[in-house]
């Protein structure tokens, strides 16, 4: 059951991708250029997800818990700390240099580009390693 | 980087899409009690590192499912310019990749399911990469 669900939930949010247009780095990298052959689509795109994320969370979470796992998880942190700034900021410049974030990543995959080829490696490599310094900083943090 | 292209702006479409990538973001919650976050997501996907690993698998699989079906459905081939430019995109994809996880999230952890909730953090992380993602596209395409 999880593996079927979870399969649909990526299937549709990838659906919606591809709808949305936002699955093609061009469009994106054309949103983020203000001055020049500007296309203000995804600001629809991230304020129809928005919107609706909001209105269904506020009714999923009138039930006591998930239909498939045991509780909510929500992020609970309130903190502005410097490694969500810096790491914000990385992201978005590696998304103006490739048009890519991870989602639009993932659909490019069976389309066998060559910049996506060698960006999924990369960004999976990028992962690991700001997954590995994060639990070497707890681990110091602990000692 | 490959030369501007012009691209149709779609209000209509991108609404429609965006609905549904809400609407999934709705279900992970529904089912899992989840963030629909890909880094978060992506990184959870590999059994060493949570226990509820399956779901994630499954829906990384779904994402890259997703063009398929739509070129099976509609006959067309889905759009799609991607840079040949590949020291920029392997460049590109370790900045995304480490500054997703260092950030805590992307574009659908703090831009879709962050901003749903209402998080401070979640805002702050979206100005930030947006206003990051706008001056390197500014750089690379008008001032270098």
């Amino acid at each position: 059951m999880r593996i079927l669900f979870g399969f649909l939930s990526g299937l549709l949010f990838g659906v919606g991708l591809v709808v949305a247009g936002m699955s093609d780095p061009a469009k994106v990298l054309n949103f983020l250029d203000l001055f020049g052959t500007w296309d203000p689509s995804l600001a629809f795109v991230m304020g129809g997800a928005a919107v609706t994320t909001f209105l269904g969370y506020r009714l999923v979470w009138r039930r006591e818990k998930p239909l498939l796992l045991a509780g909510f998880e929500v992020p609970r942190r309130n903190d502005i700390d410097r490694d969500l700034i810096l790491g914000a900021a990385t992201f978005g410049v590696g998304w103006g240099i490739g048009g890519f974030c991870p989602g639009p990543a993932w659909t490019a995959l069976p389309l066998a580009a060559p910049g996506t080829l060698v960006f999924l490696p990369a960004m999976l490599a990028g992962m690991a390693l700001a997954t590995l310094m994060k639990e070497r900083r707890t681990a110091g943090a602990r000692a | 980087m490959p030369l501007d292209t012009i691209t149709p702006f779609t209000p209509l479409a991108s609404t429609l899409g965006g609905i549904m990538i809400g609407l999934s973001a709705v279900m992970v919650m529904a089912l899992f009690g989840r963030i629909a976050g890909i880094s978060g997501i992506t990184t959870g996907a590999l059994p060493a590192r949570r226990d509820d690993w399956s779901w994630r698998l499954a829906f990384v699989l779904g994402l890259i499912a997703a063009p398929l079906l739509v070129l099976a459905v509609t006959g067309a081939p889905v759009a799609q310019t991607v840079s040949g430019n590949l020291v920029a995109m392997a460049l590109a994809g370790l900045l995304v990749g480490f500054g997703t996880v260092t950030g805590s999230g992307c574009t659908s952890g703090h831009g879709v399911c962050g901003l749903a909730r209402l998080s401070a953090r979640s805002l702050v992380a979206v100005l930030t990469f947006m206003a990051t993602a706008f001056v390197a596209v500014l750089v690379l395409r008008h001032l270098l």
